[in-house]
């Protein structure tokens, strides 16, 4: 399937990633337009819940990107996030979906250039694995077909 | 102790006259075919005063120790039933101590059990109603006070001569000996210790013991295992929990040459019954050959414990 | 509070094999506490099943609710109105909790999605230990407050036996023994006299023993 654009959501902290975006913005670095980027105060915020959410409504590949270790900005928000994104890489493998269809990555604000690589990365590596079966647009095709 | 006897087991008897007691062990067969119990009981015959019969230990099934006494009985030999909490409740051990007593069976050894993780049965469900000592005090209420744990009487009462099992070697030491008075208190009559190896701390606790004038209301057979080879030495060492192998014993073993390291171990058994005749408050040895039984006469032999008395 | 564990998916997802409609019902109780159960658990489970019916071409639609327990009526009755939407309930309560759900909706068939393990606490969080087995006798008065029956494997009421090796159990180097948990309270409590006195043999009539329990307060009833 050469044509196919995966959905990637990002959950982004505000404190880190979320200002390599807009760095990697600034620096007109080019990243991938299939990045759907929400952002939280902190990924310590993230629960099962949200990356299942995405996942049901049809993502091909969500990944959480919070501060290097060490540096969060509410001292263990992204430990906290950490095995949360692990364990729910197992709730994915029980409904059936590759678990690398989730990731966490770490970065600082200053990191706009890491940003835009893992977008890249990311985006590449789902492209690779294909579409989500739950991603409605790419399995009426292929019912079609 | 009275003139009157509990029981009038051979090994009560034994015991009484004062002369050193020899017990010796036999494992039933994982089958019915009786053969294996007589073709065992020639081997021990007469080797000692009277063979404990495993209660399936260490949790694999085996033929029940009732039936392989009963099977010893009928070969001239005098067992000694074991019997474990842990496959039975306070109605079936009642039960298994009557009919046990109506087949001839005269001694009993009072076990909590190994737990069944390691059987070949690890989903059964354990029962431990009782435990060790709540099991010896049963056993006595049965026979001294011809009643059922449930107050009835009974009509024809068991008479048992009562053992226990005691792990001087297990944590933490200084309740040990703690541990076997209340084993005297809930009434046992004979205990056989855990496998001796280390002989330094089996005097503490033996010392502790005389201390406390135990000994005085119990007879303590002290318990001797042979090892086969080094091999065996590090795995009890290692392996088997509770178990006190030390270091310097294991020593000995390594640096036996391969085809020696059985003598040797038979050697080292006949040093420590020598040492445990010789230590205040110690009535006798169990001899443990685990699937050795030839051994026994062996070494039962070399210690100068034959022939056995006839009292 | 009693501790659930979800059951495996594959299991959770035969029992709904042929529903269409259903509702997932979380309890608020114990099980959310020990984050099995709770609402969040309810989302989470739901979530999955979706995806993975909607992935067959099979989808199911689910009602996702959790009630304030499940264990006790005026909280089972707030499920009426979804009960009569949905083919079938699903329920992340405990064991008491199902069949509470299950005597209450008499033509609903009652699912449930945890294994009700034992009542314990948690030691941190995420972190679930057994404590009691409910024998309905405490013993703990005569323990140093630490339970022969529900830490000790083989429940000695007189341990420990001779498989104690360093303070562990001999059924896993993991395992506490209880008695020398015992042990070391007692006497750092100044008790070992309590040690000294054989237990007797244990009265199991108030365990599930006796039958199926009940305990009743009498100035509540009218």
């Amino acid at each position: 399937m050469s044509d196919f654009e995966p959905i990637v959501v990002a959950f982004c902290c505000h404190y880190c990633a979320y200002g390599a975006a807009d760095l990697a913005g600034s620096m007109r670095l080019e990243y991938p337009t299939n990045i759907r980027i929400i952002r939280l105060p902190c990924t310590g915020k993230i629960t099962p819940v949200f990356l299942l959410r995405a996942f049901e409504r049809g993502a091909d590949g969500v990944y959480v990107a919070g501060c290097l270790e060490g540096d969060c900005h509410f001292i263990h928000g992204n430990l906290v996030a950490k095995p949360r994104v692990n364990y729910t890489k197992k709730l994915i493998q029980e409904v059936g979906l590759e678990p690398e269809r989730l990731e966490m990555f770490n970065m600082s604000a200053a990191m706009g250039p890491r940003f835009a690589e893992v977008a890249r990365e990311f985006v590449e590596r789902i492209k690779t694995l294909g579409p989500s079966p739950l991603n409605k647009t790419y399995r009426v095709q292929s019912d079609a077909a | 102790m009275s003139d009157e006897f509990k029981s009038g087991s051979n090994l009560e008897k034994v015991l009484k006259s004062g002369k050193f007691a020899v017990t010796g062990e036999c494992g039933p067969p994982r089958g019915a075919d009786p053969e294996v119990i007589r073709k065992k009981s020639k081997i021990l015959k007469d080797k000692a005063d009277a063979f404990n019969i495993t209660d399936n230990q260490t949790s694999v099934v085996r033929m029940s120790s009732i039936s392989s006494a009963v099977i010893m009985i009928q070969e001239g030999l005098e067992p000694v039933m074991q019997m474990v909490c842990r496959d039975r409740n306070r109605i079936a051990i009642q039960s298994d101590i009557l009919g046990g007593a109506a087949l001839g069976i005269k001694n009993m050894l009072c076990l909590s059990g190994d737990h069944q993780k390691f059987g070949d049965h690890p989903q059964a469900k354990n029962v431990f109603d009782l435990d060790s000592i709540q099991l010896i005090n049963t056993v006595k209420i049965m026979r001294d006070e011809g009643k059922f744990l449930g107050g009835d009487e009974i009509k024809g009462v068991p008479k048992l001569f009562i053992g226990a099992a005691e792990n001087p070697f297990a944590d933490p030491f200084e309740i040990r000996a703690p541990r076997l008075a209340k084993k005297a208190v809930a009434g046992v009559d004979f205990i056989q210790t855990q496998c001796i190896f280390n002989l330094k701390k089996f005097e503490d606790w033996m010392k502790q013991v005389v201390d406390m004038g135990i000994h005085e209301k119990v007879y303590i057979l002290g318990g001797v295992t042979p090892f086969k080879s080094f091999g065996m030495a590090r795995y009890m060492a290692n392996n088997v929990p509770g178990m006190d192998v030390p270091e310097e014993l294991l020593q000995r073993m390594k640096n036996t040459p391969k085809e020696k390291q059985a003598d040797e171990g038979i050697i080292i058994a006949v040093e420590t019954i020598k040492r445990l005749q010789e230590m205040p408050g110690i009535a006798g040895v169990h001899i443990m050959a685990i699937e050795w039984e030839e051994k026994v006469g062996e070494i039962a032999e070399k210690a100068g414990l034959l022939p056995r008395p006839v009292v | 509070m009693v501790i659930g564990e979800r059951k495996p998916f594959d299991e959770i997802m035969k029992m709904l094999e042929g529903l269409k409609k259903i509702a997932v019902m979380g309890c608020g109780g114990c099980v959310t506490v020990c984050l099995t159960g709770g609402h969040d658990e309810v989302r989470v489970l739901s979530s999955q099943l979706r995806m993975a019916r909607d992935k067959e071409g099979n989808p199911i639609e689910i009602i996702e609710k959790t009630l304030e327990r499940q264990c006790d009526p005026e909280y089972v009755e707030q499920a009426e109105s979804v009960a009569k939407e949905v083919e079938a309930i699903l329920s992340l309560a405990c064991g008491a909790g199902v069949q509470f759900m299950a005597e209450r909706y008499q033509n609903l068939p009652l699912y449930p999605a945890l294994n009700t393990t034992f009542v314990g606490g948690s030691k941190k969080e995420g972190y679930y230990v057994e404590r009691c087995q409910t024998c309905g006798e405490c013993k703990l008065y005569f323990t140093g407050g630490i339970c022969p029956i529900a830490r000790c494997s083989k429940s000695l009421l007189n341990g420990p036996c001779g498989g104690s090796t360093k303070g562990k159990c001999e059924i896993d180097p993991e395992v506490d023994c209880a008695w020398q948990l015992i042990l070391d309270r007692l006497k750092s409590l100044n008790q070992m006299d309590r040690y000294s006195s054989m237990m007797p043999v244990n009265d199991w009539r108030t365990n599930r023993d006796g039958g199926p329990r009940k305990m009743i307060r009498e100035d509540f009833q009218r």
